[in-house]
Order: C-alpha cells, then structure tokens, then sequence
C-alpha cells in the first residue's frame, strides 16, 4: 500500500489499526525522497539511518503498548532555521554551515513528546530572508508542480516536501509570509499562528516581533493535529502567551453559523493577477453557497505594509545578525589581520546578498539621526495597521483574500530585482506586523496547472474558528486531494 | 576649598546584584569560578535562544531605586545597544534606554561642611559583559575572554554633576557602599569588580579677562578604570589641577562646548590621568526596544511593599542616633552607622543598659579596633552586649579608671568571661565609702602637716594628702569620691 500521498492522519489510523508500521511508512517516504529529491532539493540534512531507529523505536514502544504521542511515526520535515540538538542547522547559510546547536527548540522538543519523526531538515532562504529559496546558499528548491518554477520561500524547501509527498507533515518560520506563501504556490495548507501561539525558543531569529513556526500540510485536519502539538506555553519564550491551547480537532468538523467573512478591497488591487482574482471571488461563492455572508471592509494602511516591515524587520534582523561574527562559532575568516578585519570579513564571506542588504537597511533605520524618521515611524504605521484588523475584526469573523498576487514565477525570475520579490508577499506581510492568525489552503489552479492559495486570516488566537472556516472550503472542494505528477 | 576654581563631578556608578543567577539566564554568578564555567547557550549568545528576565534581579533594582528616594516608573522596558565587542558575544546589550525603570532620587551625603544633597539622575538595570584578557608584552599573542561575568545583573546609578570635591566624591561612594550593602542589594567590591565607578569631571574658574569677570567651564572628561575608593578622589584631585593649568595656559579655547568630551584612565601607579579617546568618535548605539522580553508593569503595591521591606536606611539612623534618648554627636552618629545595621544594634543594646557616650566611646575606642585585629564582624565578637553594658556599669559604680578597665576588658575578651568575674580576678576590689575613709584617715594621720598648711590657705597642700589616698587604692579607687571624702574629713578638723 502506497502510504506518501496519504495525510498524517490517515496514516496514524493505518498504524493504529495495525496495517503499517512506523518503519514502512518511514521508508517509503525515505524512498520518495531517494527517488525525487534530487530534482525536488526540498532537503538540506537528512539522516536515513537516524530516522529508521526513530520509527523502530516507535515501534518498539506500540510493541510493549506503551502509551504513543499524538504523531508516533509520523515523519515531519523541519525547516532548517529550527534547532535540533546534535543535527546541523545551518539557517540555510555559509554562516552556520557547521554550526550543529547542542539544544532543541520548543517545537522540537515538542514533536519528540508526539513520538514524531524528525524527517530531516529542509532548504530555506538565507536566514529566511526571501520568498523562492534562491537566497539559499546551498541551492534552489524546485516547485514540485513545475520545476522550472520557485517554491516560495522562505520556506520553500519545508512546502515542495510536503507537496512532493516527501513527508505528510513539515514545519516552517513565518515572518512575512513565509508560510503561507510557499503553501500557496504548492497548493498546501500552511499557518501562520498568532504571535505569542507557539514558543520562539530554538527558532534563529530574523526578526523577532514577526517570527512564529507553523505547520504544513495537505489538509486542515492534519494542519490542526500539529497546532495542538506545538501550541503552548513555554517558560523560556517571554513573548509566548499563556493562553490555553484548544482541541483544534474536536470541533473541526462544526461549520462557523452565520459566518460573516471580510473582504478587504485592499486586497484586489493592481498587480493581482487575473487568474488568481477569479480563483478566490470563486472560492467567496462556495462560501456564499454555504450561508456566509461577504462583508466590504477596508484596511486603509495596509498599503504601507512591505514598506514598514522592511523597516522593523530589517531593524531587528540587523541587530539579531549581530552575533554571528566568527568569534564564538560559525564561519571565521581567514583574512584577519586585527579585530575589525576579522569581523568584516567573516561577515563578508559568511553572509549572502540579500542578508547583506537587509542588514544595512536595518542598520540604516535605526541609526541616529534616522531612526526617528524610519524606524520610529514604522512603528507608529504598525499600530494602525493592527487597528486597522482590531475594527475589521468587530464586525466580521474571518479575512479571505489571495494569498500571494501571482502562481508561483520562473526561478531567476526576479532574482535581480528585490522590489518585485518583496511585492510577492504583498498580501501576507500584514498578518504579521499586526500580530494575527492567518493560512492559506489551496483554493484552485491556473490554467497551466498551478496552485493558487486562498489566505484567511483571524483575529488573535481565533485558530480554532480560523480553522474550522477552512475546513468548510476543504470539504466542498477536491483541491486539497491532488498531488503533482513528479 | 582655597583653590581658585570649583569641582563639578558627576559619577556614573555600576553594581552588580547579589542576585543567585544571571539577568537572563539560570547561570550562576559566583566570583572567581574558572574561566567560562558559568556560561550556557543563552549567555554565550547562540542562535535561536532567548532572554528571560530574572525576577530577583528586577526586585533588588527597585529595592535600590527606592532606598535612592527614586521615582519608579510604572511602565519600563528592555531595549538592545548595539556594538561590536568579543567579551558581549551577541554583539548587543541589553540595557535600558529611553524608559528607565527608575529616575529622579537623590542621595544624603554627610560632608565636613554638613549634609549636602546628591540628585540621582537615574538608576537602570543592564548586563554586564564578559572579561577580555589581551597579550600586553607586544609580541601580539592570543586576546582571552571569559564570559562568566556576561549577562550578570548590573544596576547603573547615574548622579547629578552635584558633587563639588575629591573628598564629596569619596563620601558619595561610601554612603552608597554602605547604602546598597545594608539593604541587601549588592556587596559592592570594588576590587572584584562588583562596584565600578566613571567620573565626569570639569572645573569652574572665576576668571577675569579685558571682558570683565565669567565663570569659564573647562571641557568634561570621563575618567575610567577607577579602582577604590581613595584612586577616585585622587582621580578628580589630579584632574581639576591639571584642568586648571590646561585653561590657564589657552583660557579661550579650553572651554566646555569648545572642545569635545575625551574619555581618560586613571593610571593608580603614575598617579595621573591619560587621555584615551575622543567621546564623539564613539559608535552609534542604535537602541531599540529588545522585541524578545516583554515590558515590566511594577505596581503601587509593588512599591510599597518593597518600601516596607527596606528597614531603617543609614541616614535615618544617623538621624535617629543623633536624638535623644542616644544625642550622639554628628560625628560619632556617621561613625557609628557606617559599620552597619548590626553595629547600631549592638551599641543600642549596650547604650540602653549602660549610657550612649560611654557606649559609643568603648565602641569607637575599642571594639572597632578589636574587630579589626581579630577580623571579626559585630555579630562573632565574643563580648556581647549585655556583657559590654555591665563592664560599663562596673567600671562607674566601682570607680575604675580607664587604664584598668581597659585590662578588665582585654581579659574578658581573652578568657571569655563576664565583666565581674574579670574584675574579681584582676584583684581589683571595690572601694566603698567605708575603706576609702580608712585610707583617709590614715593619710591626714601622716600628713599632719600638709593638713595644716591647707587649713592655713595652701589649697595645694592637700595634693599630697589625696596622691597618698590615690596610692593606698592602686588607681582602683573613684577621685571625685576620694577628694569629697576627704574635705569631709579635714573639716572636722580644728584648724
Ligand atoms: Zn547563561
């Protein structure tokens, strides 16, 4: 029986009921991955030896009937910016090429409690800093629906896994989409979770008032069974709220009564393509067709979004960037004749282009004599941004919109111009700066066959409602069941 | 002062917390562990950790900024000052900048010219950084760092320039030494490091020109690596004079705002200062708010409860010692209060049984200067004082003089028995009015006519008579019963 098409959930009934084991599932994935991911390059680091002892144990405790975690045997690819103790982690970077970390991030630490199988680490732009994975200093993931095209990023290589039937399950860091986008463009359902849902701990930060892990997945279902695994409180993380965590799975089923969904003008305006505009007004019918009604809102600053996130979030990633100097660990030149020279060039070498280039927009923002007029002011325009939501949210309980303006593009197209890839998270880099939940599930395909994702977003620590008006698409719509031909 | 210009100092001044682990992390802060012992993933500032702040260490910041009579800011929060240093491994520190969590307080200083007010600008919490040890032989070795210190809880007190000389700056750090020791806060060695000090020096001259008479500042210099108490107030004493002569020999350009702010380190062994570097090529810190910790809300409540926690601080005592019932001297009430809490107590025990300038004075004459001999806090001396009290009391009802007192004292402290038992085994027996009058008796007997000369109007004739009562006594007898005694006697003498 052919197990990697199928979700994670479908694949814990089989091993509960005793048709597979931890250790067939973990190697036909591991085959899929043999076979595929040379063309795929989903993963950076990944361990054979070491995930067929993970699934055996698993096995070993079903066996002495032992009580199993949530995901016992379910393999979860890890995007490469997570801590994992003993495994290299390298933030998709020169940097951290050899920088194995000696803990394990919440998240981690988490999976490891579900009996989960930490399927490998996956590709990712340098320090998550882009949206195709072309900042990666390894190399380019290929969007499994067409390899000629990007995945999204930043964590790309965590979305073609899943996409490619690589893992049912992956992890990946959203900042300013980069989830939700990668999910879009490989037709997956992926979450950004509320600020302060899931502990940052372990988690190399880029910028860290944006920052939250989520899930991908292929379905809702399997999107809401690893947000109870990794949602929480953690001691170690001040910015992690203590809010308790709900079954995500318990009322999944139980559509949203008289659901009033907001559609926000700001967010079909120009640079949406035609194809991805009529994929989501038809998605708004299916919900329409169900009772929900579409409610006009309006969110008037969200057209300063990328501008005010490329002000914070540069401003905090040039300051969390900071350590890595080839001091203490990671890259050291060999070009050091005093201190200065030591840092530049260990700086220089150890970092890509594009980091290069936020760390001085950031440096920039915050420098006297500027920091009031860029940096100050981003922070002012992020609070009404948020207002903007707090209103909208009064009055309706879910956003719907595109997730990303376009299907995912030709790779090397817009890898010499920042702007345009910046514009490429348009839509999802609000949720961020305003601190709220947001997904996106696969809501169609252009004529060429790409997915196109549909974004919903929630008020604070609304996952569960969030969820559940997902469910509702995803049970009305086959998108969700088709797997690319690799 | 008779110089012709007047200091304007203002100290920066760094402690560190007696708190048990680090501000953002659970490592330990012991002094003196092995280099890059007490460090873990936090502190060393690898990827992906986080800082979360130590509540003890927040709590003896506002049991500091209170004792300081500082405002407390009901709403602070962290924020990143960045610069590139290998001893602050994430190439930030965290720090308070534009909200500190305490601010406007002052400080009562006891001076030669009476109580003078220090205003406290601020006091913020920070991180200490690690230590970098350098090759100093100029062969170009290895630089070490050991980051035990990194990340231990610093409280930064930054004063007004309201100090107005070497000897102020020196009371300042002693009150506040004394201050932040007695409420538990930090113990405040400077020499390993626990109290640091900067000092922002410039003087004022009355000067007169073609232009008629200003007052001309001098430009300020920042004066580092400051190493105890007395290398403080050298520190400001060179400085002042060397500014002085700087002026007299250029008094239009070496001016404050003419020239910028130098950073300057004190050289203990050349006894002078060094110009380090110019204060504004310094960098560019780009504060921000750490968006990893979350701001503190501290509570009326909160204040309160710290405030009634805080005890009696040394300038209440040196007030309340200076009333009645004790009415101390302004000096022997400093005295008294500047070896702590528990010294205060054991002289208020002894005063209560005994009397406040007596006690004090066997304090101050003797007890400091056993404690120091026998390196012995109040609290481990052998002679409580109850039994301090009572020697007192002795040595006044029995008359003994103070050299023998003295001997009664040491053998107490020697031997470790009560004030009596010395006493009795020294041999010194209490004269009642019964013996003494023996002893005067016998004396006029054999000095008739010394008696006589007195009787005639030769005062001083009677000398000789009480030396020999004096004698008869071997000092242990009370002279102004003796000399009562015996001009009872001799007027009953005819003449
Ligand atoms: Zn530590």
């Amino acid at each position: 029986m052919s197990l990697i098409e199928k979700t994670a959930l479908e694949i814990r009934e089989l091993q509960n009921n005793g048709s597979v084991t931890a250790e067939e599932i973990a190697k036909q994935f591991l085959s899929q991955v043999k076979t595929h991911d040379g063309q795929i390059k989903a993963f950076l680091h990944i361990d054979p030896e070491n995930i067929l002892d993970q699934a055996k144990k698993i096995d070993e405790k079903r066996k002495q009937g032992k009580a199993l975690g949530a995901l016992a045997g379910i393999p979860v690819a890890i995007k490469d910016v997570l801590c994992c103790r003993g495994v290299p982690t390298t933030c998709g970077s020169k940097m951290l090429q050899n920088f194995v970390p000696p803990y394990d991030a919440f998240v981690i630490d988490r999976l490891k409690k579900a009996d989960a199988i930490l399927f490998g680490k996956t590709n990712m732009d340098e320090f998550a800093m882009g949206s195709s994975t072309e900042n990666s200093a390894y190399f380019t993931t290929r969007n499994p629906w067409d390899t000629t095209r990007i995945p999204g990023g930043s964590s790309g290589g965590s979305a073609a896994a899943v996409a490619a039937c690589e893992a049912p399950l992956a992890l990946g860091t959203d900042t300013g989409g980069s989830i939700r986008q990668p999910a879009g463009l490989c037709g997956i359902v992926g979450i950004k979770p509320t600020y302060g849902r899931v502990s940052r701990f372990g988690l190399i930060a880029f910028a860290s008032s944006l920052d939250q892990v989520g899930p991908f997945t292929h379905d809702v279902a399997d999107a809401a069974l690893l947000m109870e695994v990794i949602s929480g409180h953690d001691a170690k993380d001040s910015t992690c709220v203590n809010v308790p965590v709900p079954s995500y799975l318990a009322q999944l089923d139980q559509p949203i009564k008289n659901l009033t969904i907001g559609v926000a003008k700001e967010f079909f305006g120009e640079g949406l393509d035609s194809e991805v505009e009529s994929s989501i007004r038809s998605a708004l019918k299916v919900y329409q067709s169900m009772g929900a009604t579409i409610k006009e809102i309006s969110l008037p600053h969200s057209k300063y979004s990328v501008a005010v996130y490329y002000l914070v979030a540069t401003a905090e990633a040039s300051s969390n960037l900071a350590r890595y100097d080839g001091m203490h660990y990671g890259h050291r030149t060999a070009q050091k004749k005093d201190l200065i020279s030591a840092y530049s060039n260990s700086r220089g070498e150890g970092f890509g282009k594009e980091v290069q280039r936020r760390i001085m927009l950031g440096s920039y923002a915050l420098s006297s004599g500027y920091k009031d007029a860029y940096y100050l002011k981003a922070l002012k325009v992020r609070r009404l941004i948020k207002n903007d939501f707090d209103k909208a949210f009064a009055d309706c309980d879910v956003i719907l919109g595109p997730t990303s303006p376009t299907a995912a593009f030709k790779i090397g197209e817009k890898a010499d111009n920042p702007l345009a890839m910046y514009l490429s998270d348009i839509y999802t880099i609000s949720c961020n700066l305003a601190g709220i939940a947001g997904m996106s599930i696969p809501c169609g395909f252009t004529k060429g066959g790409l997915p196109i994702g549909l974004q919903i977003l929630a008020a604070p620590f609304e996952e569960e409602k969030m969820l559940r008006v997902a469910r509702m698409f995803e049970k009305q719509t086959e998108y969700h069941q088709r797997r690319p031909k690799l | 002062m008779n110089t012709p210009y007047q200091i304007i100092v203002g100290l920066e001044v760094h402690v560190q917390l007696m708190t048990k682990t680090k501000l953002f992390c659970s490592c330990k802060t012991v002094f003196g562990a092995p280099p890059n012992s007490q460090v873990c993933p936090i502190c060393l500032g690898m990827p992906g950790v986080l800082p979360v702040m130590n509540e003890q260490a927040f709590q003896l910041g506002l049991r500091a900024a209170l004792a300081l009579n500082c405002q407390i800011a009901n709403f602070t929060k962290w924020d990143r000052k960045n610069y590139y240093y290998p001893d602050l491994p994430k190439n930030y520190q965290i720090s308070q900048y534009d909200l500190p969590f305490s601010y406007e307080g002052y400080l009562d200083i006891d001076t030669s010219s009476g109580s003078r007010r220090i205003g406290i600008i601020r006091a913020h919490l920070e991180e200490d950084a690690g230590k970098s040890m350098h090759d100093e032989s100029g062969r170009g070795g290895d630089s070490k760092v050991d980051l035990n210190r990194t990340g231990t809880p610093l409280l930064e007190i930054v004063s007004k320039p309201d100090i107005r000389s070497a000897e102020d700056a020196e009371t300042y750090l002693r009150e506040l030494r004394l201050l932040l020791r007695e409420i538990g806060v930090s113990d405040c060695e400077m020499q390993e490091g626990s109290l640091r000090c900067d000092a922002n020096v410039n003087i004022h001259i009355l000067y007169s020109s073609d232009n008629g008479e200003e007052i001309a500042a001098t430009p300020l210099v920042e004066i580092k690596n400051l190493n105890s108490i007395g290398s403080v107030g050298r520190a400001i004493q060179y400085e002042a004079e060397r500014q002085y002569e700087a002026f007299q020999k250029d008094p239009k350009n070496y001016r404050f705002g003419k020239l910028l702010k130098t950073t300057a380190g004190w050289n203990e062994a050349r006894g002078m200062t060094q110009v380090q570097r110019h204060k504004e090529e310094a960098a560019d810190y780009r504060y921000f708010p750490d968006p990893d910790l979350v701001p503190v809300v501290v509570t009326a409540e909160q204040i309160e409860e710290v405030k009634r926690s805080l005890g009696e601080l040394p300038s209440q005592q040196r007030t309340r010692l200076q009333a009645a019932p004790f009415s101390l001297s302004a000096y022997d009430a400093q005295v008294l209060t500047g070896q702590g809490r528990k010294m205060v107590a054991y002289f208020e025990e002894v005063a209560k049984i005994s009397d406040p300038k007596s006690a004090c004075n066997w304090l101050t004459n003797e007890v400091f200067a056993s404690l120091k001999e026998r390196s012995e806090e109040i609290d481990q001396f052998p002679i409580r004082a109850p039994q301090l009290g009572e020697l007192i009391n002795e040595m006044k009802q029995l008359g003994i003089k103070r050299e023998k007192a003295r001997d009664v004292y040491q053998k107490m402290l020697a031997e470790n028995v009560d004030a009596k038992t010395a006493i009795d085994q020294l041999g010194y027996k209490p004269f009642d009015d019964n013996l003494l009058l023996d002893l005067i008796r016998k004396a006029i007997e054999g000095n008739r006519k010394a008696v006589l000369d007195y009787k005639k109007g030769n005062e001083k004739a009677l000398d000789r008579v009480f030396g020999t009562v004096m004698r008869e006594t071997k000092g242990m007898g009370r002279p102004d019963r003796i000399k009562q005694l015996l001009l009872e006697e001799v007027a009953k003498i005819e003449a």
